[in-house]
């Protein structure tokens, strides 16, 4: 579980124009169950993800983070709530890599290199074994049918199929938590379904999924356990 | 393997693999860059080599040499003289020499032409250089004409120097005392000039001023000089060659440092791509340590091993056109090798540390971004 | 086959190479003063002065001796005429009328 207690984010604080991202938001992420952020563009649901993901830091607030595996960080032990604000930029890579898997609205795939590559890019700073960290992801990308396109380079591929990847890669450190932003913003309804298809595969195996969306196929789907409305970084409705 | 060595080697197989995707840019970039290396070292140990060769042989040479000057110019010298020095305190020795240049019409060459005691040689024969041979085709037992003074004279070849020291005897051409004078039309009391041999070494700068005082016309050169004259040699500062291979060098510089600090906004996103999927900055630095020190370090071991290829098996013959010039009698040497460990040393630190440090440097601010940059684009 | 490994293995390689560049240079070091036997002899006998490099000229075939007050031979701003001008430097030592010092330092 995931609790977030009166966290703001400004950007470009002390200058002339500080703009306030997210706005004293308190919420709980629960475990296991697929969260929905939805609201307009420029709500603050993606700066809100990256808060919760370790990506940056909040201006103030707290962030916990409860039930992390043991040995995520030296110290930790199972059960033990972690707040993440206070932790230097080290620790947060680190719990980064072993507890959220991001799927980005942009794909973010590195142009010109193999499928394969790509999803085991993840894996290569921590120095994994290099064969088992391979046919762990020829099995991610195997379940998710783009074996045929396993050598090929990540500039051949079709939207959906790009979207498929990264979310290989998402998988490929086995995350607890899945981070959706915007996920089915490039895809048509078809593909949508698709990917909901896949997230209910995921819930199924116990993955927590928290996903921002302002489309209907996302936000009302039957999947969606807690849909929390945002708007100017506030929450409106719904936590 | 231990999951830090681990480490390197992914992100050096992603690094090769960044590397790839332009593949015929940086092959090309690497070839150019191990030419540049090879030309320097070329340079480099040619240049030491033949110093080397320079310092070991002429320590043999005269300690002191004599001549006479006679209105600025170099002049035959009175044999005489050489009672009058031999009494300064401290020479042990003095010796006339007896030599001159012979311009050979036929092949248009310069010779050497040098007087020699040696009781092997008989009379009206020579010893060549191999340089000599080869260039007149000619070789042991041939006859020879050369133009003399009253008229031309012939004589007989006894021997072609060794191969070995074709490095001091290319161009030599060793005939008896009076077959020289009798050449160059030479009257028994001079001599080109006097080679000087003093007991202590040290005192031959007193020795030749006590020269100068006696013959205000002498001029002596002691072997220091001499071997000074070779350490100065090539001084490659000055040398046109450099001019030369610094507008290649300089348009090098032009093209990695355009090629490693143009970080272009693919790259930079790249990085932010990285950073978001959970790699460090340090991770990014190391990413794009790999990626110059690979290019840099193939092109300098390429680079020097070739050199060294060249010099001291084709005994540097792709620099023999600059080196020829107008010679038309040019020496054929085999070099022998002479590494010198501080200038490979200043080699590497000149071409893979430059390099490195400027794929390095344009990095070190894009890889601190923060790592929801991607995600905000 | 990994990338890194083809690359290492192309380092390690190009490394041995580098490796016993070194040797061999040490290894003909010992053969050297062999080769060089004849021509040191020839210097001794001769009271050679010069390397026969530079055959075109006077003063490039012996640097050591060459008069160096005729026109476009040694003058520091003198034109060059022959390629190897460039590469030999003008004579260092003082001129002959200059006074010598009495203690110029000596080299072996």
């Amino acid at each position: 579980m995931i609790e977030l207690s009166r966290v703001v984010k400004t950007y470009q604080a002390g200058l002339a124009t500080p703009f306030t991202a997210v706005d004293d938001v308190s919420l709980r992420i629960p475990a296991g169950k697929v969260t929905v952020l939805k609201g307009p563009s420029g709500s603050g649901k993606t700066t809100l993800l990256t808060l919760i993901g370790c990506m940056a830091r909040p201006t103030s607030g707290r962030i916990h983070l409860h039930g992390l595996p043991a040995g995520t960080l030296p110290q930790l032990t199972e059960g033990d709530a972690l707040e993440i604000t206070s932790l230097p930029e080290r620790f947060l890579t680190a719990i980064r890599r072993r507890t959220f898997g991001f799927i980005f609205q942009q794909f973010n795939l590195v142009r010109g290199i193999s499928v394969l590559e790509n999803v085991m890019l993840p894996t290569y700073p921590t120095g994994e074994d290099h064969a088992w960290v391979e046919a762990r992801a020829i099995e991610r990308l195997g379940e998710l049918g783009l074996l045929r396109h396993l050598h090929a380079s990540v500039d051949r591929l079709s939207g959906g199929e790009a979207q498929r990847v990264a979310i290989a890669r998402a998988l490929i450190n086995e995350p607890a938590v899945i981070i959706a932003d915007e996920p089915t913003a490039h895809l048509d309804s078809r593909l949508s379904e698709d990917f909901m298809e896949l997230m209910g595969q995921f819930k199924a195996a116990g993955k927590t999924l928290l996903i921002t969306s302002h489309d209907p196929i996302v936000h009302g789907s039957p999947l969606a356990d807690v849909v929390v409305e945002m708007r100017d970084g506030r929450i409106v409705a719904g936590s | 393997m231990r999951p830090s060595v681990q480490r390197y080697r992914n992100i050096l197989d992603f690094a090769l693999s960044s590397l790839l995707r332009r593949k015929g840019r940086n092959l090309a970039l690497i070839c150019v860059y191990t030419l540049v290396v090879f030309v320097i070292a070329s340079l480099i140990f040619f240049v030491q080599a033949l110093k080397r060769e320079a310092r070991e042989l002429l320590v043999q040479a005269p300690d002191m040499v004599v001549q006479r000057m006679v209105a600025g110019r170099h002049d035959p010298m009175p044999v005489a003289q050489a009672e009058t020095i031999r009494a300064i305190r401290g020479v042990e020795a003095v010796q006339p020499r007896l030599w001159g240049y012979y311009y050979d019409p036929v092949y248009g060459g310069n010779l050497t032409v040098m007087a020699t005691d040696d009781t092997a040689l008989a009379v009206e024969s020579v010893w060549v250089g191999q340089g000599v041979a080869r260039s007149m085709r000619v070789k042991e037992g041939d006859m020879i004409s050369l133009r003399g003074y009253a008229g031309p004279m012939l004589f007989s070849i006894q021997k072609v120097l060794p191969e070995e020291s074709e490095l001091v005897s290319s161009d030599l051409i060793l005939m008896s005392p009076q077959d020289v004078r009798s050449l160059f039309n030479l009257s028994e009391g001079l001599a080109t000039d006097l080679a000087v041999q003093a007991g202590n070494p040290r005192e031959l700068p007193t020795i030749a001023a006590k020269i100068v005082e006696q013959f205000p016309d002498a001029r002596p050169i002691l072997k220091s000089e001499i071997l000074r004259t070779y350490e100065a040699i090539f001084d490659w500062r000055g040398g046109l060659m450099v001019v030369v291979l610094s507008s290649a060098i300089l348009s090098f510089i032009i093209f990695a440092w355009d090629k490693a600090t143009g970080l272009s906004a693919e790259e930079r996103k790249e990085v932010g791509i990285l950073k978001s999927i959970g790699w460090e900055s340090a991770d990014v630095l190391l990413l794009k340590f790999w990626e110059g020190s690979v290019v840099s370090l193939t092109a300098f071991l390429g680079g020097v091993l070739l050199a060294y290829v060249h010099v001291f098996f084709f005994s540097a013959s792709l620099f023999e056109h600059a080196l020829k010039g107008w010679s038309v009698l040019f020496p054929r040497y085999r070099l022998l090798p002479a590494l010198d460990g501080y200038q490979l040393a200043v080699l590497f630190f000149l071409t893979v540390l430059p390099y490195t440090a400027a794929t390095l440097v344009p990095i070190w601010r894009a890889a601190t971004v923060d790592p929801d940059a991607a995600m905000r684009s | 086959m990994r990338k890194s490994t083809l690359c290492l293995s192309l380092i390690g390689v190009q490394s041995a190479l580098f490796v016993a560049m070194l040797l061999h240079a040490r290894a003909q070091e010992g053969r050297a003063a062999q080769q060089r036997q004849s021509s040191a002899a020839l210097v001794r006998s001769l009271g050679l002065t010069d390397l026969c490099l530079f055959t075109e000229a006077r003063y490039t075939r012996h640097p050591a001796m060459a008069d160096r007050h005729a026109a476009f031979q040694d003058h520091p701003m003198g034109l060059d005429h022959f390629p190897s001008g460039s590469l030999v430097a003008p004579p260092t030592f003082p001129s002959p009328h200059a006074p010598l010092r009495p203690a110029v330092p000596q080299h072996p």
